[in-house]
């Protein structure tokens, strides 16, 4: 994917929202999708099921403009959380500029994330990625859960964040962390597509 | 510990006003004059008003004036962190003593301090053994030193006891400069009135007042009309910058430019991720556009046009700014190519304006091109003598065929090829036969004697041009050279012989010796020389046979005679000679008297001539010692006479050479 085009001038950034089955992956699209101007957002695309489970993606375009001469515009995928789903996975995530692990802060679902974690890795792997080179944050979300329900952000980053990449405390669905998360991946993956370009 | 200095702050970079003026002043006292004026040195202001910067501006100003200095700048934090470090490891002297290799001590932080006593003492300390020893001290807060909770009376009155110096908040006129300077550097098309309306807004720091500019603009970068002052206030007062500011006019935002809400507050967040959006691939831009300035700078100060790079910033961003810039520096580097071989061939062609302007590349291969065909041409080969006219016998096949090979493959098989043979055998003939097959296959050749090659060295030594004399010598792709016997003694003619000879070699280009001497038994030439001699192919040219003899012989009566006589051109390749131009002189001694006594030349004139003085013709060759000449047609004699004595030009080229 041609991500800094010096002759279209267009910068294309695809970010995917990865993580276990309802960690809250459609509902961080959903806010940005709410908070968008209408003028800077596409349609979002959504298939999913009638108990609200993504079935196959979720698909957020965002215009954000000329910025220094360059049309910018940010591609915001979801993947289906659910295991037997992963063919789906692979294929969102091709491609990918940056990742946002989703990570359901419930102590219950501390296996789906880490289970969910290694999926990542080995798609990426798969694919031909290291992940160590991927820009990747980590979202701690439903943190507004009862305090005996969660994990602390430290906690979840001490189980969850051994390559010690940016990480958020966050609640999707009243929005809190929802952009705060988005900027972090968003400097990280221009950083690099800028670094990127320069050295072809 | 940190101590490298930001580099982005310098005293260049701040915009000084009515507010900073005297912290300014006494930072920059301290530049100049580290520990002779204001020491300690202490600078207050809320945040953001720039105290880091004047800290290490000062820094910069004191290594730009003394670069031996050392400048350290910390921040309290990790002073602490250090002195920590330091007693764990059971340090702590050599942690004190550390500060007094250090000229001038940067601190910011300081308000750190408070309620940490043990920190406090630390730090006294220092002070005073850097005060004792001269070293300067400034230090940066946010509040005076009497404000700093629980600070330790004698620490209190040794931070007071230099300058204590304040920076205010920026006023108007302050700010609208600061905007206008930082526009200028991200290029920002903002107008000037837009600016003034930014600066309005009442913001005391000038971080603050940053990001007032980043926010106005990132609403430049997606609306389509350029921002007017208006939307600006407006923009500040929806992220709430400029609540409570003075803002002059709060007129709506007109619904066209500003963004469309989807939902309550959804404007900060989004435009806080556009902004933030916006400055990194700001940054990411401007990082070229500082690379290329940075090689504009570069490039003018070494006197090259910069056109080029100048429209790359110009434009909005060049397609590849990466590949213009590499290719601008590979045209700047074949200029320079140039320009060092037209200053061999044609000084006064090397100052030309085109070897200083990258866009005229195509001009300056051309003048190079006229450089070289206005300069000296290499010594060519004698047209008189051919391969056609040199005899192949028995004795001389070898050395034919690696001559064949030679012209037909030249620097690929025998590199050099040498070429061994008395005096008189051919060895010249053979040489400038060589380089005249190789002339007529389109190949550039040199071929002289080895005297021409020193005659000209010292004629460049003493004209000051011995770098004009090796482009001559360095030009050609084949290089033949004659009695390199003759460079016993030479010192410096064998040094560059010997340069040249691994410029040739390594370029694959053919070189090709004659010696009069074998090389085993050449005095006085040095053995790297001799081993690269060696190192090639070594073929001899012997002594004519007879039969050789015969058919030169024959050759030369019927070039002069209309019917050669059978029994003279046997009589006469009968007569004992130790070389083909002894031989040859036989033919033309007869032939010479057969006319001056008006006979036709025949065996009995021939008879009567040699048999009767045997004894002048030995006396005779024996004068032909040194090398091969040239045999005359009318005379028999030798022309060149430095083939009959080693004869310099004059003295004083002569002790040129021997001294060197």
């Amino acid at each position: 994917m041609s991500l800094v085009n010096f002759t279209t001038r267009e910068i294309t950034c695809k970010i995917v929202y990865y993580g276990p089955g309802r960690s809250g992956k459609t509902t961080n699209l959903q806010y940005i999708f709410g908070r968008v101007p209408e003028a800077r957002r596409g349609r979002m695309v959504s298939l999913a099921t009638h108990g609200d489970r993504t079935l196959f993606f979720d698909f957020l375009p965002l215009d954000l403009g000329a910025i220094s001469g360059f049309t910018t515009r940010f591609q915001l995928y979801t993947v289906p959380g659910q295991t037997y789903y992963n063919s789906t996975r692979k294929l969102v995530l091709q491609g990918a500029d940056g990742v946002v692990f989703v990570a359901d802060s419930q102590a219950a679902r501390f296996d789906e994330n880490l289970e969910s974690l290694q999926n990542l890795q080995e798609n990426l792997l798969e694919q031909g990625v290291d992940v160590r080179e991927m820009p990747v944050a980590m979202q701690y979300n439903k943190q507004d859960l009862p305090a005996d329900l969660v994990l602390s952000r430290e906690a979840l980053d001490e189980a969850l964040n051994f390559r010690e990449v940016q990480s958020f405390a966050a609640d999707a669905l009243h929005g809190s962390g929802v952009f705060e998360t988005l900027k972090g991946i968003s400097e990280r993956v221009l950083r690099r597509l800028a670094a990127g370009s320069a050295a072809e | 510990m940190t101590t490298e200095l930001p580099q982005q702050f310098r005293f260049e970079e701040l915009v000084v006003g009515a507010s900073n003026r005297l912290a300014v002043t006494a930072a920059r006292a301290v530049a100049e004059s580290p520990g002779a004026v204001y020491n300690p040195l202490f600078i207050y202001s809320r945040p953001g008003l720039g105290k880091t910067h004047l800290l290490t501006a000062a820094g910069h100003a004191a290594r730009a004036i003394d670069p031996r200095l050392t400048a350290d700048y910390l921040t309290l934090d990790e002073f602490v962190e250090a002195f920590h470090a330091a007693i764990a490891a059971g340090q702590g002297d050599a942690y004190r003593r550390r500060f007094l290799d250090v000229n001038l001590l940067l601190l910011d932080d300081v308000q750190f301090l408070a309620g940490r006593r043990e920190m406090q003492a630390e730090l006294l300390r220092v002070i005073d053994a850097m005060q004792t020893a001269g070293r300067q001290l400034v230090l940066a807060s946010d509040r005076s030193p009497g404000e700093i909770a629980s600070l330790d009376e004698r620490l209190a009155r040794r931070l007071g006891g230099g300058l204590v110096v304040d920076i205010a908040a920026p006023e108007y006129e302050t700010r609208v400069a600061i905007l206008r300077r930082r526009a200028e550097q991200r290029h920002l098309t903002l107008a000037p009135e837009v600016l003034e309306a930014i600066a309005e807004a009442e913001i005391d720091s000038v971080r603050e007042l940053i990001g007032a500019l980043n926010r106005v603009a990132a609403l430049q970068a997606v609306s389509d009309a350029p921002v007017t002052p208006d939307e600006a206030r407006e923009a500040l007062r929806l992220s709430g910058v400029a609540s409570g500011a003075r803002v002059a006019s709060s007129a709506p935002l007109p619904a066209a430019a500003a963004p469309t809400p989807a939902g309550g507050g959804a404007v900060d967040e989004f435009t806080d991720f556009l902004q933030d959006v916006m400055a990194t691939v700001t940054e990411q831009v401007d990082s070229w556009r500082g690379r290329i300035a940075e090689a504009m700078l570069r490039w003018e100060g070494e006197g090259y046009r910069v056109g080029r790079l100048a429209a790359l910033l110009d434009r909005e961003l060049a397609e590849d700014p990466a590949g213009e810039l590499a290719g601008y520096e590979r045209d700047v580097a074949r200029l320079r190519v140039l320009e060092a071989e037209i200053e061999l061939l044609a000084p006064d062609l090397a100052g030309s304006a085109v070897l200083r302007d990258p866009d005229q590349l195509a001009a300056a291969e051309a003048l190079r091109l006229r450089a070289e065909e206005g300069a000296e041409p290499p010594p060519e080969p004698s047209p008189h003598w051919t391969m056609d006219t040199f005899i192949e016998g028995q004795g001389n096949r070898v050395a034919m065929r690696a001559a064949r090979a030679v012209v037909e493959e030249p620097g690929t098989r025998y590199n050099p090829l040498v070429i061994i043979g008395a005096s008189g055998n051919g060895k010249t003939h053979f040489l400038h036969a060589i380089a005249n097959q190789l002339g007529a296959r389109g190949r550039r050749v040199a071929c002289a004697g080895v005297h021409a090659f020193v005659d000209e060295l010292i004629a460049a030594i003493e004209q000051e041009g011995v770098p004009r004399w090796r482009a001559r010598w360095r030009r050609p792709e084949v290089l033949l050279l004659d009695d390199v016997q003759g460079l016993a003694g030479k010192e410096r003619s064998q040094e560059e012989l010997f340069l040249l000879f691994n410029e040739f070699l390594e370029q694959g280009r053919q070189m090709v010796f004659a010696s009069a001497v074998p090389l085993a038994q050449l005095e006085g030439i040095e053995p790297r020389l001799l081993t690269r001699f060696e190192g090639g192919l070594v073929v001899e040219l012997p002594p004519p046979d007879h039969e050789l003899c015969q058919r030169a012989i024959e050759r030369l009566l019927g070039a002069k005679l209309e019917a050669v006589d059978p029994e003279l051109s046997a009589y006469l390749a009968s007569r004992p000679a130790d070389s083909m131009r002894a031989a040859l002189g036989l033919v033309q001694r007869v032939l010479n008297a057969a006319e001056a006594r008006s006979v036709p030349p025949t065996a009995v004139v021939a008879r009567e001539l040699l048999e009767g003085s045997a004894g002048r013709q030995g006396g005779r060759r024996t004068a032909v010692t040194r090398s091969s000449g040239v045999v005359s047609g009318g005379t028999g004699a030798v022309q060149n006479r430095e083939k009959m004595i080693w004869d310099w030009p004059d003295l004083s080229a002569r002790l040129i050479e021997e001294w060197r």
